[in-house]
């Protein structure tokens, strides 16, 4: 399957993943009105996390494991390995706020909701035409979307 | 059958879901002696609570089974295994040959000694069936006592409570939480239960049950003399491994069944995994009972894959936490209350109980193998990184993850590019 693969040689800690990520999973699909308001609002959160360290940086999310620590982890089915695409799904609706997916995803992909107990977690823009946002926002390549 | 499955819980999934990475085609059967769908068991607290409806405890949809060319047979239990014929009898007086057969069949809940316990209102809290006993009575009580101050007595006594009950919880030892977590994360959780309204009395438990007459419940009298008028009692001191099946069949069994490292029993074609299990564990090498849900998950799929044929070791087990009281996170993972006077230990601690946040730190020799966060748990995930990949922590960066800022960029090198951009070559 594709992934996100991430290189910290070429990353410029510039967060244009993340923000290219909100806007991806917000409303209005507007990167202003996304952090502007729906950031606040609704708690809209990026799922990506950039790390820096001196002048080393590098964007990191779920890397859609083959077999996930978080699965392993989820006592109310809120998470599963999809067979037919690889990916690994989150249901909200069956989320209970438990965070021992959290605990157990030892790539920190897996982040709390600000307002509300559920988590949040790359889900590989999966409705978006050309593949992942962060990857598209990248100015220097540091993101790749392929199969390895 | 070629794969057969004693018990319907996650271990169970974990193993349908490994036999199913290896082999597609080959039918498996699991018996199961509840007559439900395998449901999140710590989901049960959540249903107690009345924050979740019984249509959301299953733990995969519906057509998980049928997908998976599963036959089920619930409201089943085995009473024999015969590891010579390699068959198994039911209660309903089947029985069935097997090729692979894997024990999964849990705990079975602990109950001690007390006088008056047999009678009615007296109840455990670990399955669907006692649950749904708990929520009817929980309507017409005003008065329980929960006997256990670890994480099923404190799930059990907030849920009730959550139902309008009020609620005391016994424990024994001086703090609760006293296997999993340590004295400060204990008193952070036992104020926050405080603070809403329950009741935690620690170094105390009930002496004896007493009932009128009729044989109804009163109340208990404690090991202090005092006495707690109440309508029903949830015991819930733990669990242990229900391993009788394995025993009267001559598996080898110790505290649990005795795996090795392929997840195989004593007895050639069976296999055990889960709370009923004794695996190795990740960080001590030894062979441990850990019951908790992501053992019983990994021991499955590990079990299953073995049991299809494709020889993997298992991993080691690992203790891990997550648990929140009214809204206030907790998370323990691994080693976190090293032997007294062991040297090799090294502890950085770090409290704020106005905030309500707390972090503890266990290295040993330049490792971290145990951690302990409440409030703060955002960066639990990196955390557990160093614990489970045995990472050493290099000496620059012990700073910054004692500040609580663990980062992958403190990763070795190679591991980092391995893990996270695999198959590239460096540009210099
Ligand atoms: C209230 C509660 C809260 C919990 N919360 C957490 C938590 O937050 N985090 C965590 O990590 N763990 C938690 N646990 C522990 C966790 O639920 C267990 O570790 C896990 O369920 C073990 O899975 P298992 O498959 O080994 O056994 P089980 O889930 O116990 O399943 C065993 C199955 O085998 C069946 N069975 C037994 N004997 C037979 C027989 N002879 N024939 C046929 N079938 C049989 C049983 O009916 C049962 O369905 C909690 C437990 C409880 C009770
Ligand atoms: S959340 Fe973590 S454990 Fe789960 S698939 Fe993503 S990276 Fe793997
Ligand atoms: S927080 Fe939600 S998704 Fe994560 S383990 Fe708990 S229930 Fe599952």
């Amino acid at each position: 399957m594709k992934r996100v693969y991430p290189n910290k040689e070429y990353c410029i800690g510039c967060h244009l993943c993340e923000l290219a990520c909100i806007t991806s999973h917000s409303k209005s699909k507007d990167l202003i009105i996304a952090f502007r308001e729906e950031r606040g609002k609704d708690g809209l959160s990026p799922r990506k996390r950039v790390f820096e360290n001196g002048d080393i940086s590098v964007a990191i999310s779920c890397r859609h494991c083959d077999e996930p620590a978080c699965v392993a982890a989820c006592i109310a089915g809120g998470l599963h390995k999809d067979p037919e695409t690889g990916r690994t799904v989150y249901d909200r609706e069956k989320c209970v706020g438990c965070w021992s997916c959290l605990m157990s995803c030892p790539y920190g992909a897996i982040r709390r909701h600000p307002t509300e107990d559920k988590i949040v977690k790359c889900d590989l823009c999966f409705e978006r035409e050309n593949g992942p946002a962060c990857v598209e926002a990248c100015p220097n390549g540091a993101l790749k979307f392929e199969e390895r | 059958m070629k794969y057969v499955i004693i018990g319907n819980g996650i271990a169970s999934i974990g193993a349908i879901e490994g036999i199913r990475k290896v082999d597609t085609t080959n039918e498996i059967l699991v018996i199961g002696a509840e007559d439900s769908h395998a449901y999140g068991r710590p989901l049960i607290s959540y249903l107690l609570a009345g924050k979740i409806g019984p249509e959301r405890l299953a733990l995969r949809p519906q057509d998980f089974y049928q997908k998976s060319n599963v036959s089920l047979m619930l409201g089943t239990r085995v009473t024999g295994i015969d590891t010579t014929t390699k068959t198994i009898t039911t209660d309903q007086g089947d029985t069935v040959e097997f090729q692979h057969l894997l024990i999964a069949t849990g705990g079975i809940p602990f109950s001690p000694s007390i006088p008056g316990t047999d009678g009615a209102d007296v109840y455990n809290f670990t399955n669907l069936t006692h649950t749904q006993l708990l929520i009817s009575k929980a309507k017409e009580i005003k008065r329980a006592v929960v006997i256990g101050g670890g994480l099923i007595g404190l799930k059990a006594g907030e849920s009730l409570f959550d139902r309008g009950v009020e609620v005391t919880i016994l424990e024994l030892s001086p703090r609760i939480l006293s296997l999993a977590f340590d004295e400060n994360a204990a008193a952070l959780a036992g104020k926050r239960l405080e603070e809403v309204g329950l009741h935690v009395r620690c170094g105390v438990t009930a002496k004896d049950i007493q009932r009128d007459t009729d044989g109804r419940l009163k109340g208990i009298h404690l090991t202090d003399g005092d006495f707690l008028q109440c309508d029903a009692v949830v015991i819930a001191i733990g669990v242990v491994p229900n391993y009788d099946l394995a025993k009267n069949a001559a598996i080898e069994v110790d505290q649990g069944i005795r795996v090795d490292e392929h997840m195989h029993t004593s007895a050639e074609g069976v296999y055990a995994a889960g709370d009923v299990a004794q695996a190795k564990d990740l960080l001590f090498g030894e062979k441990r009972v850990i019951p908790i849900w992501t053992n019983a998950y990994n021991q499955g799929f590990c079990a299953g894959k073995n049991m299809a044929g494709c020889a993997t070791e298992f991993t080691g087990s690992l203790s891990m936490n997550s648990i929140s009281f009214y809204g206030l996170p907790t998370i323990s993972v691994g080693r976190v209350n090293p032997p007294e006077g062991d040297d090799s230990y090294e502890i950085a601690l770090s409290l704020d109980e106005k905030k309500k946040s707390y972090r503890k730190l266990v290295f040993q020799n330049d490792r971290l193998v145990g951690y302990v966060l409440v409030g703060d748990i955002d960066m639990a995930g990196m955390y557990t990184a160093f614990v489970k990949f045995k990472m050493a922590v290099p000496e620059g960066a012990k700073k910054q993850i004692l500040a609580g800022e663990p980062d992958v960029l403190m990763w070795p090198d190679d591991f980092f590019q391995e893990t996270w951009n695999p198959g590239v070559v460096d540009p210099d």
